[in-house]
């Protein structure tokens, strides 16, 4: 029988919920790396009992933790092994050192700071992992401070795509005010040369080339506080998404602006339409329509909860312009949390199933296409990202 | 025999409870000692020293006999009740956060 396996990353540790096809009763597992925060979980297309977390820390920095039974048992690649007498240990799996310049063996680049001047890349956390379609040792890591990495030893080791940081823009970057991360990754089922990548606040990045070189694809976004109007980078872009069958169709929630792109990225036209405000961070498409649509608004850049106390998703069926709001179970008074821009998932049953995680520690289900919801948790630490596994 | 008190989170990361004990060759230092821990605990390294620079990360301090030993070279001697067993290194977070 079909099931469903959320992997839920929060403040305070992570949190698998399963459930059958159905989707009505969950079993609750957790909290796993209780008290780190764990700011995204993510399983492997290929052997869905690979599952990968960044687990990080103010206090003890970045972890990397890899599961080969679905979550049962966590290991640290490379740290298992225990090293002989005057052997180092080659556990490296939460190493993740910059490239440098090969001409001058000096940093590739600088960036810019809040104050306008220019700052060294310095390495935070792993934001992101995305695990290749085809291959479960496979992963690529979007990290703070903005970069790039990729595995190919199951995370024992990562190495730099510099090719990023390096073509150019860089000193141009800025951090937003999480940080200057690299937060969103979609690789192209159909083109595996082909990888989009987007960074607050640099904006959105593609190549056609596995990674080698990249090019800013953020014509056609207008930001308020860019005055440009053709600005190659410096957007804040929140989170961008796809539809497998058809990779050269791109949404994006924007720090304001819901956008898409229908050429793959090289042209970006506004779809916020009827939304009752189009700040928000959440972006993501149903699994069988591709055409339709989620997000959930926010208020504002600085009221960062749903307008009007009311958690709505909405959800448009045409790819944008006409949204209507989903509301069928979900708090309609006195709601002020958020909704991150890793927090949204879908499964790919059918009816297809829709969930969010929100900064008041609540999991929202829907079986039905967001027609209905229903909170699978209630009271987590505040959740920073949501994936869903549709286990056979 | 060097004993070494981590903070509960490192102690889970290791799989370890209570103090951790370790061999070290040759003079009993900070770096002689956290170069024992991670050749031991190998899933250590980086939390308590940047992976690069191998700098104390920010948010720790190492504690001995009642002192601070935090801004002491790395390769200056550790106390002696430490270098014998007969007190802890103490590899602290600082109180902060939730």
């Amino acid at each position: 029988m079909s099931g469903v396996r959320v992997l839920v990353g929060t403040r305070k540790g992570a949190f698998i919920l399963s459930s059958d096809g159905k989707r009505e009763k969950w079993d609750v597992s957790g909290p796993h790396f209780a008290g780190w925060e764990i700011y995204h979980m993510k399983g492997s297309p290929a052997d869905p009992n690979r599952l990968y977390a960044s687990q990080t820390s103010g206090w003890f920095g970045q972890i990397l933790q890899r599961s080969s039974d679905g979550g049962k048992t966590w290991e640290t690649p490379g740290g298992e092994k225990m090293p002989a007498p005057g052997e180092m240990p080659s556990g490296a799996s939460n190493k993740f050192v910059y490239d440098t310049s090969a001409a001058t063996g000096k940093p590739l680049t600088t960036h810019q700071w809040y104050d306008g001047t220019q700052h060294p890349w310095e390495f935070k956390r792993v934001w992101h992992l995305e695990p290749s379609f085809n291959d479960p040792d496979t992963v690529y890591a979007g990290v703070e401070d903005a970069a790039m990495f990729r595995t190919t030893d199951g995370a024992k080791s990562w190495h730099e795509l510099s090719g990023l940081r390096g073509h150019g823009t860089g000193p141009k970057w800025q951090p937003g005010a999480g940080g200057m991360c690299l937060h969103t990754i979609v690789l192209d089922p159909s083109n595996p040369q082909r990888i989009f990548i987007a960074i607050s606040a640099a904006g959105t990045f593609r190549t056609d080339d596995g990674g080698k070189t990249w090019k800013p694809i953020n014509q056609g976004l207008r930001s308020q506080y860019i005055p440009d109007p053709k600005a190659e980078v410096g957007h804040c872009v929140h989170r961008i998404a796809m539809h497998r069958s058809r990779p050269g169709v791109l949404f994006m929630q924007k720090h304001w602006d819901v956008m898409r792109s229908d050429n793959a990225g090289d042209l970006w036209r506004e779809v916020s339409g009827n939304l009752p405000t189009d700040f928000g961070f959440v972006i993501d498409v149903h699994a069988h329509e591709p055409e339709t649509i989620y997000v959930v608004p926010i208020k504002s850049d600085s009221e960062h909860f749903p307008p009007e106390g009311k958690l709505r998703v909405y959800r448009s069926k045409i790819g944008g312009n006409e949204w209507e709001a989903l509301t069928k179970g979900l708090p309609q008074s006195n709601c002020y949390v958020n909704v991150l821009r890793d927090a949204m998932a879908v499964d790919s049953l059918d009816k297809c199933g829709v969930y969010f995680g929100t900064t008041g520690g609540q999991v929202y289900a829907s079986a039905d296409a967001g027609d209905s919801w229903a909170p699978i948790v209630r009271d987590l630490p505040a959740v920073l990202s949501v994936e869903v596994q549709t286990l056979a | 025999m060097i004993r070494v008190e981590l903070p509960a989170h490192l102690r889970t990361l290791a799989h370890v409870e209570g103090d951790v004990q370790l061999e070290v060759q040759g003079q009993v230092t900070q770096r002689s000692v956290l170069d024992a821990l991670e050749a031991r605990y190998p899933m250590l390294r980086g939390t308590i020293r940047d992976h690069v620079t191998q700098e104390r990360r920010p948010f720790l301090r190492f504690f001995a006999c009642q002192e601070d030993l935090s801004h002491e070279p790395p390769d200056a001697p550790l106390p002696e009740p430490v270098a014998s067993g007969a007190e802890p290194f103490m590899i602290i977070g600082a109180i902060a956060g939730g």
